[in-house]
């Protein structure tokens, strides 16, 4: 039965070629959009190198002062100074690392200007994320402690600054008119995994802000690791109890938000939530609406070349009638059929997004992100082809099967 | 076999009203030939639809074998046509996107037969219409009285007791449209099938064995 459906799908498919050639291309150009933009999702949202242990982590990267009686309110990163002072001192996370966002500085190679993005750390982000050491190691507590010039440096920025030489450990980079001691080279992170990103690390008591600032924003996040993604509620409500209880300057803010989140909520939380509310539920709901439409377009295009097929075929259906297909049957013919037809959009949408991947993983327009089209983003694109199968297969088959048959045979 | 009892069928749009068929009764026994003549739009074909439960009567009884029609969901009645009708059409009905062997072995797919049953049956139904050099054809790639052919395999491939021609011949010319009686004559002879067989032709009804004449919706012989 089914290659019998098979066979009359491809026959169909090359009586009317232009038909068939939108069909396709409606299918296809959606599936590839959209394959292609989970596989990027994959890739921002997905642990991957250096932040390896998503599934154990919290990240705290937003504090929100508000004073409801003077109107003030004040958003942004926290500072150092309550990292260190508050959440270091938590006991369900294993290890607490400390960084700043990238801060961009200057330099000179052969009269040309070089930015490098810094990252201010302490030793633990070293231990709580899996660098990769191409060379050297980290620099050490007691060398932060000293407030020595070493650095860490991406391969990339080895490659730009020293060019292609076998080891630079040793070896000093100047940038903003400091001299760093470089004391190992990571493989290189891209722009996309915005909290583990830089060119160069340096220990944080490098940075240029006034360490005695004891204000709580700033210009660090904090990632909390439990020993397993068990103990993660309980960092979780540790960290609340911790905002519950921190003084507040009652002059200027009556209320302090700010939530330990897992690493997409540390973002939705920042753009579509708020303390109560993390925000993922209001992305996925936007996300969903976004696919939908995709997956409308191509798929009313479908309705609507499929019903226009069903006057030519009507012949068929009638035969198939009298000979003994009941209507149910012939629905689920012609389901198939239409299954059949956006599995082979599916197919092409496929190969198209390998084309479009390895173009730009080729292209490097953002350095260091590969994308892949992985099982998962695989499965997802074949689960949308049978969902685009059933929507656009559903009414014409409905209007198919109630065709009667001796009309049917009079318009043949 | 068949048993017609008062059939009536009305069409009806918003303005007209058409009596197609008016208290038709006719039994046929089983292994008969019988033929159905008259002027066009007599309502030979609707008596044939009405038969082959295609159709519905406006009023009156249908019973085959037995089984009265009225009582059959949609369901019932594909299986009920797939197991005792067979059908030819004047203008085939092949389905030109399907060869030869898989046209002929169309009924048979909505049964439980296998790939291998079905393509067994249906090369002795085109054996039996002469046409074992031509199953991996195309239908356009046919003869009118070839194609006719295939119709006829197709219509007795499932082996049903009846098989209901809707002028067969009337897209023949005479020596296919021979070639084609000689075929259901045998077929009627030879393995006892009841046919019904709607035509224009007073040649081809003088080979059945009963005849037929409807004239504006009656039976007039």
């Amino acid at each position: 039965m089914l290659k019998n459906y098979f066979k009359i799908a491809i026959a169909v498919l090359k009586r009317r070629k232009f038909f068939t050639f939108i069909s396709l291309f409606g299918i296809s150009f959606s599936l590839t959009i959209i394959m292609v933009l989970t596989a990027f999702s994959d890739h921002v949202v997905d642990a991957s190198y250096p932040d390896a242990h998503r599934d154990r982590n919290l990240y705290v990267s937003m504090m929100r002062l508000t004073g409801e009686k003077h109107g003030f309110r004040q958003n942004g990163p926290p500072s150092f100074y309550f990292l260190d002072h508050y959440v270091k001192k938590m006991k369900a996370p294993e290890k607490v690392a400390i960084c700043s966002f990238h801060k961009p500085s200057n330099t000179y190679i052969n009269n040309k200007k070089l930015v490098i993005d810094q990252k201010f750390t302490d030793d633990a982000f070293w231990e709580v994320l899996d660098f990769r050491f191409l060379e050297g190691k980290p620099y050490t507590a007691q060398q932060i402690s000293n407030a020595e010039k070493v650095t860490v440096i991406s391969e990339n920025l080895r490659k730009k600054y020293f060019g292609d030489v076998p080891s630079v450990v040793g070896r000093y980079l100047e940038t903003d008119n400091v001299r760093y001691r470089v004391a190992g080279v990571v493989k290189s992170v891209p722009i996309t995994q915005f909290l583990t990103y830089g060119d160069m690390y340096v220990p944080h008591t490098l940075a240029k802000k006034d360490p005695l600032d004891k204000g709580l924003n700033g210009e660090y996040f904090g990632i909390l690791q439990g020993s397993s993604a068990s103990s993660v509620p309980a960092m979780a409500a540790e960290y609340d109890d911790i905002i519950r209880r921190l003084p507040v300057d009652t002059s200027r803010f009556d209320k302090i938000s700010s939530r330990a989140d897992h690493y997409v909520a540390g973002y939705t939380r920042l753009f579509m939530g708020d303390q109560d509310n993390s925000g993922v539920n209001t992305l996925l709901l936007y996300t969903g609406l976004v696919l939908l439409f995709f997956l409308l377009l191509p798929t009313l295009n479908l309705v609507n070349i499929n019903i226009s097929r069903i006057m030519e075929r009507s012949s068929e259906i009638a035969v198939r009638k009298a000979f003994g297909a009941s209507s149910g049957t012939l629905a689920v013919q012609f389901i198939v059929e239409n299954l059949i037809l956006t599995v082979i959009g599916g197919l092409i949408g496929i190969i198209l997004s390998v084309i479009i991947l390895t173009a730009w993983n080729n292209a490097g327009l953002i350095e260091d992100v590969h994308l892949y089209l992985n099982v998962k983003v695989l499965a997802i694109s074949l689960a949308v082809c049978l969902l685009f199968g059933l929507m656009s297969g559903v009414y014409p088959a409905w209007r198919m099967s109630r065709l009667h048959v001796v009309t049917a045979l009079k318009t043949y | 076999m068949i048993h017609l009892q008062n059939i009536e069928k009305v069409y009806r749009t918003d303005t007209v009203e058409t009596q197609a068929l008016n208290s038709i009764n006719l039994n046929v026994a089983k292994g008969e030939f019988l033929s159905i003549m008259g002027p066009s739009g007599c309502g030979k074909s609707t008596l044939l639809n009405i038969m082959g439960l295609l159709d519905e009567p406006t009023r009156g009884n249908i019973s085959i074998g037995g089984n009265t029609a009225g009582h059959l969901n949609d369901k019932q009645l594909a299986r009920f046509r797939n197991r005792a009708i067979g059908f030819i059409f004047q203008s085939y009905h092949l389905i030109n996107d399907l060869r030869v062997l898989d046209n002929v072995e169309l009924p048979l797919l909505y049964r439980k037969s296998s790939a291998k049953e079905r393509k067994q049956l249906a090369l002795e139904a085109l054996e039996k219409v002469g046409l074992s050099n031509r199953t991996k054809h195309f239908p356009t790639q046919l003869s009118g009285g070839q194609k006719q052919r295939v119709a006829i395999a197709r219509a007795i491939v499932g082996k049903p007791d009846i098989i209901l021609a809707d002028e067969p011949t009337g897209n023949l010319d005479s020596a296919m449209g021979n070639d084609v009686m000689d075929i259901l004559v045998r077929l009627n002879k030879d393995e006892g099938t009841t046919i019904v067989m709607v035509t224009h032709d007073e040649n081809m009804a003088r080979k059945t064995h009963r005849l037929v004449r409807l004239f504006d919706g009656s039976q007039v012989q």
